[in-house]
């Protein structure tokens, strides 16, 4: 850790204005802390970054807050916009903040073919299981016999593990932390912001509006259910850590020599 | 590292009163507190400062950005 990051430097350097806009004991604010950690941490430029979000709780995270560039765009998409941010000036650091609902439930394949393509964005994915801002729906990523709103008997159908399926796509980093895990989370934001090509991190969160009310659960007990469940060595959506870590040719970069080698 | 905390100040107009911040202090420095703030809410109040080991895991973990401490 390089030095110590107060609350009252990341206000005036970071936020826009508060209070957010976020439930009592969201985690989305927690991985807006650390997703700004994570930049001042790796010193880069404001200018030099560019956020993008696209509908749904987790959108909120960098877009009226972070004083950083952002794109709020449509639902399902940010993927698909942060590929044109990225084209058109290889030079920026490009961060997709988007939830469950938004990259895998609408956006599906624009993540699978992100991931396929390699280009170089750093998705942070906000998996809270429900989609939480229309009211608790049911989403791909809603365990199987887990009440929600439209499943008021329990989910007959069974949850994506998202970080696998990007992991066979063809990714170059791939992590899952959850909110109980800041630290570690904070490490792996700066290690995929420094990966040459698209880099994935799902980041388990506490809903305690709509999945907590549906399963009896507060924000504690749920921070509590992710620190004693989620382990390095665990199955299937427990796991936790890295999944993928390789350096791969990236898009931009390809690109660039494809028009250099026509030019020639 | 030296440090030894001088104050702990929690932004009352910014806490929401999740209590997270009471939850992962290991030394058990902030309580819960009888008074409300503006939105109505019980934002946390410090118990015993001279406990405190400056982890910052309550500025960490806070997902508000109202707590602050002071070295």
């Amino acid at each position: 850790m390089s030095g110590i990051i107060t609350t009252e430097y990341i206000r005036e350097k970071y936020l826009r204005r508060l209070p957010t806009a976020f439930c009592p004991g969201c985690g989305d604010g927690q991985i807006l802390g650390a997703l700004i950690r994570a930049i001042e941490q790796l010193n880069i430029p404001k200018n030099e970054i560019v956020t993008v979000s696209g509908i749904g709780c987790s959108a909120w995270i960098p877009s009226p807050y972070l004083r950083i560039d952002s794109l709020h765009t449509t639902h399902g998409r940010p993927i698909a916009f942060a590929t044109g941010v990225k084209a058109a000036n290889p030079k920026l650091k490009v961060i997709v903040v988007t939830g469950d609902g938004d990259a895998v439930g609408i956006g599906g394949n624009h993540l699978l073919h992100a991931a396929r393509t390699n280009i170089g964005l750093t998705v942070i994915m906000v998996n809270n299981a429900v989609y939480a801002m229309t009211g608790g729906q049911v989403a791909p990523t809603t365990p199987h016999e887990a009440k929600t709103s439209t499943t008021p008997y329990g989910n007959p159908a069974f949850n994506l593990n998202v970080s696998e399926v990007v992991a066979a796509a063809g990714a170059s980093y791939v992590a899952r932390w959850t909110t109980w895990h800041i630290n570690r989370l904070i490490e792996s934001i700066k290690k995929a912001m420094n990966k040459k090509g698209f880099s994935f991190i799902e980041v388990i969160s506490q809903c305690p509006t709509y999945g907590g009310r549906l399963l009896n659960m507060d924000h504690i007990e749920m921070l509590h259910y992710f620190r004693d469940n989620f382990r390095e060595n665990a199955d299937g959506m427990f796991r936790i850590g890295e999944f993928v870590d390789v350096e791969k040719p990236e898009l931009t970069d390809e690109l660039e020599k494809l028009i250099m080698k026509v030019k020639s | 590292m030296p440090f030894t905390v001088k104050d702990i100040m929690i932004k009352k107009d910014l806490c929401k009163g999740c209590g997270i911040c009471i939850d992962v202090c290991p030394r058990n420095v902030l309580t819960g507190s009888d008074e409300i703030n503006e939105y109505g809410l019980y934002y946390p109040m410090v118990s015993d400062l001279k406990r405190c080991i400056v982890c910052r895991l309550c500025e960490l973990y806070c997902p508000d950005f109202a707590v602050e401490v002071h070295v």
